[in-house]
């Protein structure tokens, strides 16, 4: 059985799960009522707890879905963000950063990220401006954890991807709105140890399902080396790192070298760098109570960021050996589908008339009864498919009459009885296999009974197929929540699911906590001085920005877009914040005005690359498109006068903006305080207190 | 390595044991390193509020 229905146990498990939670929370904020109970509780939070309250916050659905589901797509290559989350999120962020950011965030009494920043620099431009843009772009952040949960339980559970989000969505705006934001770490620290375990579980499983590690990884860069469909930007395998180089490659295919690109600046800069400057995870460093806290928290934050996003990215890349050599779908055939269009790539623009990229495949496609309640639960890619062995020994067919279109197969050496489809064989153009689905397509009636097993034969980017109103798309968010589904037991399901749950609430909470507290008390508040009311929109600041999130997680579906939306967010933080951060916090002699141009710039050229360049984010908004008739800049179209339209700068389309901005927005942030004065000696003892 | 054949993952999945090795060790030996002495009433106040 593979989806199964939402029945008493999983609603009795989530509810149980929830009251638990809830009861923790009640019970540390009922143990913390006055400042000096804070401060003790503080001392004798186990660095375990400070820890994993960390790293549930830091990790979310989009790591474990949203970027597991890119390795499947890509491989391995994603371990380099792995590294850089254990060396730069972890070790450079709590041994470098956390000690400053908690001295300086007391002595100017700053309780959020941008009023950080902007006491530092005596600014309440810095303050407001930084609130808002926080306040804008986290909901992409937040969109892309809720989306990530969804597609989890829409495949898990067999209901729709509208359907999840509705349940998903009032689950987290419950959590949120009843007590999440108070942020009791004991309740963080029971969702990273579900977290936790769960991925243990998970990786020990994958490991031995496809014959152990060396094993596994050598049949994996066995498979990889077959034709993809990713082969025409760079793709050399599930452990390979992507063909490396720019422009146009010797055969004149200007998209040769874009999967390096978007790998290394995309996925592992944008993200990997970009974590330093999260406004939710800056302010943990705050509530701190001690360095001594941040010493130990570095040891289980290292372990538990290698297993959370390690083993997401390499059962990610194993799923594909998993589902082209091992899994075996046994059930009817309930119908096919012959030469369905398939989505192999899909963005959505605001306007659809404009930057509508759509790539479809034509497939033929098999729809499957795995638990015997006549409705198909499993749909299959028929290319590449064998058909091995009819299991119903009363039908005579493993005896010695064979029905019409039956024969003996040697697979692999084992000679078989099966139905033969040889009327019509085409090869499949990810894996170079022939395909079989003709007879089955012509004969259902003769099948329907049929109890089948069934090799998928199939990449997990071609396994991971799912349906939205009438159109097939194959979805790489659905690629974890698939193989889940396919290769662990039922029960791992529901583990998994908690895992999820534990993951997007935990991160969920401190996302819409910054979110509130940007609009509320760093712009309404700074800018009107008004602070009996900041409170309240606070408030309505979390329920605009619950709203909005769901709004794009119905809407952005498709696609890589949990990574993508992750990664935007995360590199607008780094480009926009990161130098004045860092610089405020070690330089004194960086200045008000330094660091302001340094954050619009970093904002501004970020921006502007996401609409005017990086090709996927100006094909969906269509901006570019409106204005100068092409998707980006750099890419054909209307202005093919160099450099636009340029090979050797097409490149640039899928090159990150915090390659761009981030440089930019340090460069600003040097010469402008270097060019401004100093400020004065008696602000910055506050600041340092020294 | 590990039956990796591209030089630059196993890179990356060495670096990624080194690193989490590296965390480990720098939270052993600064154990009861970092001073715990100490008063958070604002933060409270927000919270209440909230």
């Amino acid at each position: 059985m593979l989806a199964q229905t939402v029945g008493i146990t999983e609603i009795i498990v989530v509810l149980v799960y929830m009251f638990i939670v809830g009861y923790l929370g009640y019970l540390g904020y009922r143990n913390t009522k006055t400042a000096a109970d804070y401060m003790v509780a503080g001392r004798q939070v186990h660095p375990f707890v400070m820890a994993l309250s960390y790293g549930a916050t830091f990790i979310s659905t989009s790591a474990i879905v949203g970027f597991g589901g890119v390795a499947g797509m890509f491989g391995m290559s994603l371990l380099w963000l792995t590294f850089l989350n254990i060396f730069v999120g972890v070790f450079i962020a709590f041994v470098f950063l956390g000690g400053p950011t908690r001295r300086m965030g007391h002595h100017l009494k700053a309780h959020t990220f941008p009023e950080l920043l902007g006491k530092r620099y005596e600014s309440s431009f810095i303050q407001i401006f930084s609130g808002l843009v926080i306040f804008i772009f986290i909901p992409l952040y937040a969109a892309a954890v809720l989306i990530g949960g969804c597609e989890f339980i829409a495949t898990k559970f067999g209901i729709s991807y509208d359907v999840a989000l509705l349940v998903f969505s009032v689950i987290i705006a419950a959590y949120v709105i009843m007590g999440g934001l108070k942020g009791v770490m004991y309740t963080d620290a029971l969702q990273g140890s579900i977290m936790f375990i769960g991925m243990i579980i998970l990786l020990v499983w994958s490991y031995s399902a496809v014959g152990g590690v060396t094993n596994g990884h050598t049949e994996l860069g066995e498979i990889g080396k077959m034709p993809s469909l990713f082969g025409k930007i760079g793709f050399k395998g599930w452990t390979s790192m992507p063909e490396f180089g720019w422009g146009a490659d010797a055969k004149g295919n200007p998209e040769a070298y874009n999967l390096w690109w978007i790998i290394v600046s995309t996925i592992t800069l944008g993200v990997g760098i970009g974590v330093l400057a999260q406004p939710q995870l800056a302010v943990r460093f705050m509530t701190v109570k001690s360095k001594k806290e941040l010493n130990r928290a570095v040891l289980i934050g290292g372990i538990f960021i290698l297993i959370m996003t390690g083993v997401a990215f390499t059962v990610g890349s194993l799923s594909n050996l998993f589902f082209m050599k091992h899994e075996v779908v046994k059930g009817k055939i309930v119908s096919t589908t012959k030469m369905a269009m398939v989505v192999a790539k899909q963005e959505r623009g605001i306007n659809p008339k404009n930057g509508k990229d759509e790539v479809p495949v034509p497939c033929n496609l098999i729809h499957i009864d795995t638990n015997n309640d006549g409705d198909a639960d499993v749909n299959l890619v028929a290319r590449g498919l064998d058909i091995i062995k009819v299991l119903d020994e009363t039908s005579g067919i493993a005896g010695g009459v064979k029905p019409p279109g039956h024969g003996i197969v040697d697979i692999e050496g084992v000679v078989k009885v099966i139905p033969l489809v040889a009327t019509a064989v085409i090869t499949d153009p990810s894996t170079g296999e022939k395909i079989s689905f003709a007879t089955i397509h012509d004969n259902l009636a003769s099948y329907r009974d049929l109890e089948l097993e069934i090799k998928p034969h199939c990449s997990a980017y071609i396994r991971a197929l799912v349906k939205r109103g009438e159109t097939w798309f194959f979805n790489t968010g659905s690629i974890i929540p698939t193989y889940i589904t396919a290769a662990m037991p039922g029960w791992f399901g529901l583990l998994f699911l908690l895992t999820l749950l534990a993951a997007a609430m935990s991160t969920l909470s401190s996302q819409f906590h910054a979110l509130g507290t940007s609009i509320g008390h760093d712009v309404y508040g700074k800018a009107t001085g008004n602070t009996s009311q900041s409170i309240s929109i606070t408030r309505i600041g979390i329920v605009v920005g619950i709203i909005i999130a769901v709004i794009i997680s119905h809407y952005a579906r498709g696609g890589y877009i949990i990574a993508r939306a992750t990664a935007i967010f995360f590199g607008l933080c780094g480009a926009a914040f990161l130098p004045a951060f860092v610089g405020g916090l070690f330089f004194k002699g960086v200045t008000r005005a330094g660091a302001k141009w340094s954050i619009i710039t970093g904002s501004v050229v970020s921006m502007f690359w996401l609409v005017f360049v990086k090709d996927k984010e100006a094909r969906a908004l269509g901006i570019c498109y409106k204005l100068f008739g092409k998707y980006s800049m750099f890419m054909g179209g209307k202005m093919d006068e160099a450099p636009f339209g340029n090979e050797q700068l097409s490149t640039l389309a899928v090159v990150d903006p915090v390659i761009i901005a981030l440089p930019i927005s340090l460069l600003v942030l040097i010469l402008v305080s270097l060019a401004t004065q100093r400020p004065n000696d008696e602000h910055l003892k506050s600041c340092f207190g020294k | 390595m590990l039956g990796i054949e591209d030089k630059y993952v196993s890179a990356a999945y060495v670096l990624c044991l080194l690193s989490t090795v590296l965390c480990v060790v720098y939270g052993l030996i600064n154990w009861n390193r970092g001073g715990d002495e100490i008063v958070a009433a604002d933060e409270k106040k927000i919270e209440e509020e909230m």
